[in-house]
């Protein structure tokens, strides 16, 4: 059982994989509970990929201990497989068939009966929105399409535990928008969820509660508001200077809110009242080129505790 | 669900693919017993069969067709082996990647493995079936023997397939593949008692024939064919195809999850 008082879905203690001599993931612990939606939030090769492929028993863990659906990986991994629904980061959708058979295909491999997929696979279908390119080869679908198809794919055998492996990266703002509003819905009809992303604004918006990855370990752990109370200020000036003066502004703002940081093409100035900040800065004489008050993010705290920007 | 039965739903898959895009094989698979058979059976053989007695007994009595039709028949039981061994494999490994997609669900790495080679095997018999028709159709079948010959081919088949699988896994391109093809199948199609008796080859190559499966097949498929076959020869035969299908499907089952699983 979890602290929360649901049964667990997913244990790890001390999980690490190795890849001959790198640690792609090392010694990392978290839970995740029943009806959860979980994040791993990070950049690339933080190891959070390794982490889903481990949680989805499809790469086995170098070292330490994992349950998933109260099993072991190393040897129920088919019985636990059969309870998984994967999104992977990767398309491995079949192009030379169409969206129908690329679901019918995947369901026979639960070796759920014909009538029972043929049923699920127009509901499914009508739930990603794509009831109208049932006959169509996947190869003449869209990014976003393709990715939703990978979505009804994965619930195909009605599924305990959804694994996304960025579920949308690489794809144009409007299909991520169209992504979240169905993930939303799974989230809301109390499927556990656990999800990878780069994205701050897809954990914040999707994630009951996340862990922030990076250099294989583990940084923090919280709800996305929690993890913003504690990590960083409630709102951030953002403020651009023209090319070649951040620098000798940067003296003239020492001591503005709580901390100033400063990336190569603007300054973020911590505080907890962004107008005030804003006003202390024409006060002091600064000229910049824009200024913008915003709500601190994820992406802040991730700069806090890294020192590194979210997405390089 | 027993792994046995994770094993036919991945050859379900493999043939349920396959009805996709059966019509290219088609041609090849009908047109490649006609005109071997066409050419050699009939035009190469209309010269052989006028030579001298002592010639026609080294082809063990029968007309050059009756004699090469079985050759033939296992000789491309090989040839569609090695392709379907090959390219469809690269396809679910790398190109199409629908094997990470199986691995996902229930099925494992050897489910997967074992899953494509009796899907391959299902392939051989297609093909074989249909090159005995046409060897009836040609009238180079002296007996209804040459139905005997059919899981012959089919088992010369899978010796060559399940290696070739392993190797497929194993390599990163296909270049290495398109080589095996290249240098290893075309020289065992000429060279193992397929198109003349291997006793008509070089006395130091003959070892190299016994070897090679091939020889194996054609020498089991045509004597079951042509009805001399004895007892221990088909049984050396079986045994050492048997032997290339077991330690082959080892090998395939090793280096998919090496592969697939990481």
């Amino acid at each position: 059982m979890s602290d929360v008082g649901r049964p667990t879905v997913v244990e790890a203690r001390g999980l690490t994989k190795r890849f001959g001599t790198t640690t792609a993931v090392d010694s990392i612990d978290f839970d995740v509970a029943q009806g959860e939606a979980f994040g791993f939030l990070g950049p690339n090769g933080a190891g959070k990929s390794s982490t889903m492929r481990m949680v989805g028993c499809v790469s086995p863990a170098s070292d330490g201990k994992l349950r998933v659906l109260g099993m072991d990986p190393s040897t129920d991994g088919p019985s636990i497989r059969a309870r998984l629904g994967v999104v992977p980061q990767d398309d491995t959708l079949d192009a030379e068939l169409t969206v129908r058979e690329n679901l019918f295909v995947y369901g026979r491999f639960f070796d759920l009966p014909r009538r029972v997929i043929s049923e699920r696979v127009d509901h499914l279908l009508d739930f990603v929105q794509l009831g109208e390119k049932a006959g169509q080869k996947v190869e003449q679908l869209s990014g976003g399409m393709k990715r939703r198809l990978t979505i009804a794919r994965a619930l195909i055998n009605d599924p305990d535990l959804l694994l996304l492996d960025e579920p949308t990266t690489g794809l144009d703002p409007q299909a991520r928008h169209v992504l979240w509003d169905r993930l939303y819905r799974l989230k809301q009809s109390h499927k556990t969820i656990i999800l990878t992303t780069h994205y701050m604004d897809e954990a914040e918006q999707l994630c009951d509660r996340l862990v922030v990855m990076d250099k294989a370990t583990i940084v923090a752990e919280g709800a996305p508001q929690e993890l913003i109370t504690r990590y960083s200020t409630r709102e951030v000036l953002e403020l651009r200077f023209p090319v070649g003066q951040q620098e000798a502004a940067l003296d003239r703002l020492a001591g503005l809110g709580e901390r100033v940081e400063a990336l190569p093409d603007r300054v973020l100035v911590y505080t907890d009242d962004g107008d005030a900040a804003a006003a202390e800065v024409h006060g002091r004489r600064l000229s910049p080129v824009s200024m913008l008050v915003r709500r601190s993010s994820l992406e802040d705290i991730f700069l806090r505790l890294t020192g590194r920007s979210l997405v390089d | 669900m027993l792994s046995r039965s994770r094993i036919l739903l991945a050859t379900e898959t493999a043939a349920m693919t396959y009805r996709r895009r059966w019509r290219g094989s088609v041609f090849s698979t009908v047109l490649t017993p006609v005109l071997m058979l066409a050419a050699m059976g009939l035009g190469l053989g209309s010269l052989v069969d006028k030579g001298t007695a002592a010639r026609r007994a080294s082809l063990g009595g029968a007309s050059y067709l009756a004699f090469l039709a079985p050759g033939l028949l296992a000789a491309a039981a090989m040839q569609t082996a090695a392709n379907e061994a090959i390219y469809p494999i690269i396809e679910g490994i790398k190109w199409r990647r629908t094997f990470h997609a199986m691995l996902a669900t229930p099925l494992t790495a050897s489910d997967v493995a074992l899953g494509q080679l009796l899907w391959i095997a299902v392939r051989i018999a297609m093909t074989s079936a249909v090159f005995v028709v046409a060897i009836v159709a040609f009238g180079a079948a002296r007996s209804g023997n040459i139905l005997l010959a059919l899981p012959g081919a089919v088992l010369t088949g899978t010796a060559f397939a399940a290696p070739v699988a392993a190797l497929t896994a194993t390599l990163d391109g296909h270049q290495g593949l398109v080589s095996l093809m290249r240098f290893g199948i075309v020289p065992l199609y000429l060279f193992s008692g397929t198109f003349f008796p291997i006793s008509q080859l070089p006395a130091v190559l003959r070892p190299i024939a016994y070897v090679t499966p091939l020889w194996h097949g054609v020498d089991l498929c045509r004597s079951l064919a042509l009805g001399n076959a004895s007892l221990g020869r088909v049984a050396l035969h079986l045994t050492y195809l048997l032997a290339w299908t077991t330690i082959g499907s080892a090998l395939a089952v090793a280096r998919f999850k090496k592969r697939l699983v990481v």
